[in-house]
C-alpha cells in the first residue's frame, strides 16, 4: 500500500503538470459561475436576459464598420468572426513577437487599429473597446482556456505568479490569501471565489455595466488599500496572464454575469 | 527651538510623511499599558468593530444580531474576552503577526514595512491609538 502510494506519487511528479505549492489542481478549478445563485446564473445563460449581449451586438457592428485613414473594417482582414475569432480570446494574453512581451486582447485590438486601420487607440474601459472585446470573446464561449502554453511566455507567467503571491497594501494581503486559501468562505457575507478569469469582459451587477478583467484586478487592489497598477501596465498584463494560465481548461463564458 | 520650528514646518509641508505612532512596550505576549494612557469606551468600540471601514467583520463574525454581513475567514469573536487578556488583545490588534507571522489579520497599528500602500493610506496606521483602545475595551466584555 505504502509502496503503491510512493509509486503513484513518483509518477505524478514525473508526468503530472507542474503544479506549484498551494495551486488549485485542474479538476478542482471552478469558475465564479459555480459560486453564484440561480438567478444570476439564469441571467448569464439566457442571451435575451444577459445585459452583456447588448455590448456583443454593438461589437458586431463595430467589427463590420470601416474606421481610420486606411478605411478598413476588422471584417476586411478577418472575415466572419464566428470562424476566424473562435478560440482566440481563450489564448490571450498572447506573446507579441514585435514587442517581445505578452499583450492583452484589448491591446491587440488597439494594435490592429494603429497598424492596420490607422485609427486612434480606444481608451481602456471605453464602451467601444469593451464591445469589441466582448464580441471577440463571445466567439470563444465554451472553448477551454489555453493561455500561457507558448514557452516564450514562461518568464511573464512567473512574474504574474509572484505578483499573485505578494502581500500588498495597508491590509497587507495577497491575492493568494483570498483566492487560493479562502475560496468557499465569506468576506462580510459575500462568497469568495477562486478568482478565475473565464468570462471577461463581464457584466457586474455591482458596476451596472460591462467591465474588463483589469478593472476587477484594480478593485481587488484598492480593496486591500494598495496602489493599483495602471491599465495596460506590464504588471497587470502579467497578472492577467498568470490568472488565465491558472484557469487552463475552464470553458470561456464571455460575456459572463457576476453579482 | 529652531529645530522644533523646522520640524513643525516639515510636518505641515509633508503631510504624506509617516504619522508618528505612540510608542508602546511589549511585555510577554501583550501590551499591558493603554496606548492613550486611559481606558477606551466599549460602546464606541462595538460600533467600530461593526463599521465596514474598520474591516473586522469582513473576516470575523461575532455576537452582532443586527447584521448578516459577517465574515467566516477568522474565529468568531464571541468569548474573545475569556480566551485573551486585555494586554494580549491590545497586541493582537496592534500587530497580529507577532502571534503568527503568516496570519492574514492586518496589523492595525503599524505604518511601515508594507508594499505599494495606496496614496491615501501611506504612512498611516489603519486605526488610531484611541480607536484601538475603544475596540480593546469592547473585546474584553465579550465573555460567554
Ligand atoms: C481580501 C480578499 C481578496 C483579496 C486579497 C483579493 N481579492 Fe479578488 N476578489 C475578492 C472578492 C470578495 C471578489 C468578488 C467575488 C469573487 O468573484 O470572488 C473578488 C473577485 C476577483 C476576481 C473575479 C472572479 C470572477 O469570477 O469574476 C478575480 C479575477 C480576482 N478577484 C483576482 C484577484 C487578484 C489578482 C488579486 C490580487 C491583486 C485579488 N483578487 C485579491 C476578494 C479578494
Ligand atoms: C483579513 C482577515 C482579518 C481581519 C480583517 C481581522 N482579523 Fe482578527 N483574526 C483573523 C484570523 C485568521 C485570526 C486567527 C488567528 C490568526 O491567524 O492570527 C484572528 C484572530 C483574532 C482574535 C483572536 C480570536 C480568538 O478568539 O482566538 C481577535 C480577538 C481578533 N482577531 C480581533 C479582530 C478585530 C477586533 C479586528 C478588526 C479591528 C480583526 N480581528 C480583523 C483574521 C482577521
Amino acid at each position: 500500500m505504502i509502496a503503491w502510494r510512493a509509486i503513484a506519487a513518483a509518477i505524478l511528479l514525473v508526468t503530472g503538470p507542474a503544479l506549484l505549492a498551494g495551486e488549485i489542481p485542474s479538476d478542482a478549478r471552478r469558475s465564479g459561475y459555480a459560486f453564484m445563485g440561480p438567478d444570476t446564473r439564469a441571467m448569464q445563460d439566457d442571451d435575451t436576459a444577459n445585459p452583456g449581449m447588448l455590448f456583443v451586438l454593438d461589437g458586431e457592428q463595430l467589427w463590420k464598420k470601416t474606421t481610420g485613414t486606411a478605411e478598413k473594417a476588422c471584417a476586411d482582414c478577418h472575415g466572419d468572426a464566428r470562424g476566424s475569432m473562435k478560440g482566440v480570446a481563450a489564448r490571450y494574453p498572447a506573446f507579441d513577437k514585435a514587442l517581445g512581451r505578452p499583450i492583452t486582447l484589448d491591446q491587440r485590438i488597439n494594435l490592429c487599429r494603429a497598424n492596420h486601420q490607422q485609427a486612434t487607440p480606444l481608451p481602456y474601459e471605453s464602451r467601444d473597446l469593451l464591445a469589441l472585446s466582448a464580441f471577440v470573446g463571445r466567439q470563444s464561449r465554451g472553448v477551454p482556456i489555453t493561455a500561457g502554453e507558448d514557452p516564450q511566455l514562461e518568464p511573464f507567467v512567473e512574474q504574474g505568479r509572484k505578483l499573485f503571491m505578494q502581500r500588498e497594501g495597508q491590509l497587507n494581503l495577497a491575492c493568494t490569501n483570498c483566492h487560493d486559501d479562502n475560496f468557499d468562505k465569506r468576506l462580510a457575507g459575500a462568497p469568495i471565489t477562486q478568482g478565475q478569469p473565464a468570462g471577461y469582459p463581464l457584466y457586474r451587477l455591482e458596476w451596472q455595466t460591462l467591465g474588463s478583467l483589469e478593472r476587477r484586478l484594480r478593485s481587488c487592489m484598492s480593496g486591500v488599500r494598495a496602489q493599483a497598477y495602471d491599465y495596460g501596465s506590464p504588471e497587470l498584463v502579467a497578472l492577467e496572464l498568470y490568472l488565465m494560465s491558472r484557469a487552463r481548461g475552464l470553458p470561456m463564458e464571455t460575456p459572463a454575469v457576476r453579482p | 527651538m529652531i529645530a522644533a520650528l523646522l520640524m513643525a514646518s516639515l510636518a505641515i509641508t509633508l503631510p504624506a510623511q509617516a504619522d508618528e505612532l505612540v510608542p508602546y512596550t511589549i511585555v510577554g505576549d501583550g501590551i499591558p499599558v493603554s496606548l492613550t494612557g486611559s481606558s477606551g469606551d466599549a460602546a464606541r468600540g462595538r460600533a467600530l468593530v461593526l463599521a465596514r471601514t474598520t474591516t473586522c467583520i469582513l473576516c470575523h463574525s461575532g455576537p452582532f444580531p443586527e447584521t448578516r454581513f459577517q465574515g467566516d475567514l477568522a474565529p468568531d469573536l464571541a468569548g474573545a474576552g475569556n480566551r485573551w487578556s486585555e494586554s494580549q488583545l491590545r497586541l493582537r490588534l496592534v500587530d497580529a503577526s507577532r502571534f503568527n507571522p503568516d496570519t492574514i489579520m492586518p496589523s492595525y497599528y503599524r505604518n511601515d514595512g508594507f508594499v505599494r500602500v495606496g496614496r491615501n493610506f501611506a504612512g498611516k496606521p489603519i486605526l488610531s491609538a484611541a480607536e484601538i483602545e475603544d475596540i480593546v475595551a469592547f473585546l474584553v466584555t465579550l465573555r460567554d
